[in-house]
């Protein structure tokens, strides 16, 4: 069975330096599509990405990150709505390039679908309420 | 079949009058005919739920001991200024303030994360608010400095009072220039990648009392959250506008001034807001109750989002230079499509009013009615008509010698 799944890696220090993810696909035969990378101030290393593949290779090369030191964390948790502040205005509608905010036809509301979300972050600040956060 | 606002009270008292939202009202009025729903029917409740930039609040914070008297020197709250041009503790603070060290646009977009209208949401949520004041001193107010923490709950009044609110009908913001533009009708990207859009459409006020027939001076409403009432009309208000067969304007028409108590309002219906490259303002929650007096009045409340037109306005160009000039004329029930077609092109439309939230405050208004908490006053003074003659003008610059 395939899979696909958006994922942020978590790089420590003391392996920034290392190649790393281009041995998922040479070992594991498993696509990848960076969707953004960037060293924090930290010097932590940050890369999201599209990752897919057979799922057990999947489980397999995600075995070989954790190992070798990397956190995960799925890109859901990273990019959240504030459910507290979004007022379902739909300002977001239009900013977003991928298609992740739609509105329901019959409440209105506008439904956040964080499996299409590619982190450009261009709705944190175009949301008048400032109810998108990221928290990489 | 004539009905007054005291027999509507009544009814309200006894637990027995019909109060719809002003979405429901459309299949009602449809199923029934207009006859017959406004002799069933008492009261129509409209709602509407966005950035509403002419909005403030005053504030009496209680006197120092010793005295100071903010009048004539500084005061901010949360680093906001606040203006201090009245006696010695009275404040307003506008929505649209900010911080003196906001860097404003300096970097282009700005992002205008925190000013007036997040001050206000913070007292309406009960939050302390840093309060510092520079003043001179006199023999009667000796004091020169004051830096307090306050809370709504301490200060004797905090009065939300916004001179222009819940506008009938509203500009549809797109933008034909080659570059994104940063506006207080949000991002518009260039070549008219996108519309937006700001109303309640059906479940606006304004919209379904298109004549002012029943809103007037002292009309009792749902504000922020709590209750307040008109206070008259709201600056810019311009009633004389092109009209559909039915009455209702296809631009900017009339404007309400909104007062009432912030200590009985709530975050939820106040919410600070931040445009992107614009400023700060404040997304306000109005509800107000149309007694139907009349099959006319209940006529209006029946509009529907298809027979309410827009302007789509260039915010690139024609605006800025204050030219009446628009791209087209396009109906609310298009845009809450996703799509209009301008220009040949198939555009994207977006909200910036929260639909959902303005069917919210119909229902809380409906439930209040019904609860018999809320009854329903009678104007003390129409608002300017068609017939007033008053017309939106221009500034007359005459440039000093």
């Amino acid at each position: 069975m395939a899979v696909s799944r958006r994922i942020v890696l978590h790089f420590p220090k003391r392996i920034v330096e290392r190649a790393i993810v281009c041995r998922l696909a040479k070992d594991y035969d498993l696509e990848f599509n960076i969707l953004k990378a960037f060293v924090t101030p930290e010097e932590e290393g940050l890369l999201v990405l599209e990752l897919s593949g057979e799922q057990k290779e999947y489980d397999k090369g995600i075995r070989y990150l954790t190992e070798t030191g990397v956190r995960i964390e799925s890109l859901s948790q990273n990019f959240i709505r504030n459910e507290e502040r979004c007022t379902h205005c739909g300002a977001c509608v239009t900013i977003c390039p991928s298609g992740a905010f739609e509105v329901d036809p019959t409440t209105r509301r506008v439904n956040f679908l964080n499996e299409k979300c590619v982190a450009c972050g261009l709705c944190i600040k175009a949301c008048p309420p400032r109810a998108m956060e990221v928290h990489f | 079949m004539a009905k007054t606002i005291a027999e509507i009270n009544e009814k309200i008292k006894k637990g027995t009058a019909v109060v719809v939202t002003a979405e429901e009202i459309i299949g009602i009025a449809r199923d029934k005919g207009i006859k017959k729903a406004a002799q069933e029917v008492d009261v129509v409740t409209t709602g509407t739920f966005g950035p509403m930039c002419s909005s403030g609040a005053y504030l009496n914070t209680g006197h120092a001991k010793p005295r100071i008297k903010f009048g004539g020197g500084r005061v901010s709250l949360n680093d906001v200024p606040a203006y201090a041009g009245l006696a010695a503790v009275d404040l307003f603070i506008g929505a649209n303030a900010l911080p003196d060290d906001d860097p404003r646009n300096k970097v282009h977009p700005g992002e205008f994360n925190y000013g007036g209208g997040h001050v206000i949401e913070e007292l309406a949520a009960g939050k302390d608010i840093r309060l510092v004041a520079t003043a001179y001193g006199t023999d009667c107010y000796p004091r020169k400095r004051l830096e307090t923490w306050i809370n709504i709950k301490d200060i004797n009044e905090a009065i939300l009072f916004n001179i222009r609110n819940a506008y009938q009908n509203y500009n549809v913001a797109a933008n034909t220039s080659d570059t994104t533009i940063y506006t207080y009708m949000g991002v518009l990207r260039a070549k008219l990648g996108n519309i937006n859009y700001a109303t309640a459409g059906q479940l606006s006020p304004l919209l379904n009392d298109p004549y002012y027939k029943t809103i007037g001076i002292g009309t009792k409403i749902f504000l922020g959250g709590g209750t307040g009432f008109v206070a008259w009309h709201g600056t810019q208000h311009n009633p004389d506008v092109p009209r559909t067969e039915k009455g209702v304007p296809t631009r900017g028409a009339g404007a309400l001034a909104v007062i009432g108590d912030l200590k009985q309002m709530s975050p939820r219906w106040l919410v600070g807001t931040s445009m992107l490259g614009y400023g700060t303002t404040l997304t306000v929650g109005i509800g107000v109750p149309i007694p139907i007096l009349s099959e006319e009045i209940l006529g209006y409340t029946t509009v529907t989002d298809d027979e309410i037109l827009g302007a789509v306005v260039d915010y690139a160009k024609d605006y800025p230079n204050l030219k009446a000039d628009i791209l087209g004329e396009v109906s609310y029930a298009q845009l809450r499509s996703g799509k209009v077609k301008l220009k040949g092109k198939e555009v994207p439309t977006a909200s910036l009013s929260s639909y959902p939230r303005a069917v919210e405050i119909a229902n809380v208004l409906k439930e209040w009615i019904a609860s018999g908490k809320f009854f329903l006053t009678e104007p003390v003074a129409p608002l300017p008509g068609v017939e007033s003659g008053i017309t939106f003008k221009p500034l007359k610059e005459r440039p000093l010698e």
